[in-house]
């Protein structure tokens, strides 16, 4: 099994889990991204997930290494969902194997948290109103416009 | 002449005594085709004034970029580019100032001759509108020894915005020659995208490279992905150079580049062939 991939289809976590076992482990622990029906105030109806999946594939397999090294566990893998997905749907899955139950429960906090911050993959949530928008893209471009605005004023050169 | 007031002699001031703060470095030692702006800005403004100074403040005097020129100290602190001119009105009260931020990459000999070919001594100060908000430019402008004394009284009340004090002083509003002269630069961003402009095309070859586009980028280019033939030295020219032709919302400085399917620098050269991709705040999870 990769230990990362992406993936157009419905993720089945009892076939993911089985990639992962291992005599020599005592532990596994997962983490399961599930789809939100509501999002900063907003409700939420569905969304869809559109990565570089030739960056992606390599900057998970980058972060699968780093947790293996940080944390010395035996195996770890994830795999995240690529386009439209309903409210409660698995978006992404984490898992990982470890003689313990401590570094296993730390390697995957730390992969889900790195693969939100540096996977270049993106959201798109589509509201109950109609509306639309890719996430931390449109609010943080209309901040952007905005202060620039307020930078108008001349610099002492 | 006779009958005619006399006018009053003209000397340079250039504004080096900014912070830089959103730079990050020092603006007047930034570079553009083998001279800092410091330098370029004095070899402007040599052929129209009397005697060029740059105006700093006390702590940079001793600095080697400015310790070259004549120099007038700032008398106030914490008063931004009206300090310089204070400073200088008070050492040489009857002269006639012309007064050049340092920041000002595109300006042109044109734009520079024109304004003092332009100047309307009997005025408070001659100065262009700016092309992007209609408002008077002071930074770029010729303040006669008339607007000293306003000036202070305008400082002493408080105040300190320059623009604001021509906004409401009686003064020869020019239009700007060329629209783009005065676009003041205060970011890495500005500053890249003002040095690939100054750069004559010819010097650098044109590559083929494409782009693949995403997620908010691919819907504000309406496309996935396209060939170009570029000039663009770095990721962040080219950036630059798309963000004239599609209605892009996010700034540069929010964006990561990969260049052929692995995260790299903005400043990485260019090469014939390379796959560009510029990466939107990502949202996985």
């Amino acid at each position: 099994m990769a230990v990362f991939q992406f993936t157009p289809h419905a993720l089945n976590p009892a076939e993911l889990r089985g990639g992962l076992a291992d005599p020599a482990c005592g532990g596994y622990a997962s983490f399961e991204g599930w789809v939100r029906d509501s999002n900063e105030g907003q409700r939420v109806c569905g969304l869809e997930y559109e990565a570089f999946e030739a960056l992606g594939i390599r900057e998970g397999e980058r972060i699968i290494a780093e947790a293996l090294a940080r944390f010395g566990v035996a195996h770890a893998a994830c795999v995240h969902r690529v386009g439209k997905l309903a409210i409660g749907e698995l978006a992404v899955w984490v898992g990982v194997s470890a003689a313990h139950r401590d570094e296993a429960f730390r390697a995957c906090r730390y992969i889900i948290d790195e693969v939100k911050h540096r996977l270049p993959i993106w959201k798109k949530e589509h509201y109950l109103g109609g509306d639309s928008g890719w996430v931390n893209c449109e609010r943080c471009a209309a901040a952007a416009a905005h202060s620039a605005a307020d930078a108008h004023v001349h610099d002492h050169a | 002449m006779d009958g005619a007031l006399p006018v009053a002699p003209l000397l340079g001031l250039v504004l080096a005594g900014g912070r830089s703060t959103r730079m990050r470095t020092d603006k007047a030692a930034l570079a553009y085709g083998g001279r800092n702006q410091l330098e370029r800005a004095m070899e402007l403004i040599a052929p129209h004034v009397g005697r060029a100074y740059v105006s700093v403040r006390a702590d940079q005097s001793a600095e080697p970029l400015r310790a070259r020129f004549p120099q007038i100290l700032d008398l106030h602190e914490n008063l931004g580019p009206i300090a310089g001119l204070l400073a200088a009105q008070a050492r040489h009260p009857h002269a006639a100032w012309l007064v050049l931020a340092c920041d000002l990459p595109l300006l042109d000999e044109r734009t520079l001759a024109q304004l003092v070919r332009c100047r309307a001594p009997q005025r408070t100060a001659t100065a262009y509108r700016s092309s992007h908000d209609g408002l008077p430019e002071p930074l770029c402008a010729i303040w006669e020894p008339r607007s000293a004394a306003p000036l202070a009284a305008y400082v002493a009340a408080g105040r300190q915005c320059p623009r604001r004090f021509l906004l409401s002083a009686d003064i020869e509003l020019l239009d700007e020659p060329n629209p783009r002269a005065l676009d003041n630069i205060n970011t890495p961003e500005e500053y890249r995208s003002a040095m690939s402009e100054l750069l004559p095309a010819a010097t650098v070859a044109a590559k083929r490279v494409t782009v693949q586009y995403y997620a908010l980028l691919r819907e504000q280019s309406g496309r996935r992905e396209e060939a170009l033939t570029t000039r663009a030295r770095t990721a962040a020219e080219l950036y630059a150079e798309l963000a004239r032709r599609y209605p892009f919302t996010l700034a540069p400085e929010l964006l990561r580049v990969a260049i052929n399917a692995e995260f790299r620098d903005w400043s990485t050269p260019l090469a014939e062939g390379d796959a560009v991709v510029f990466i939107p705040p990502v949202a996985g999870g």
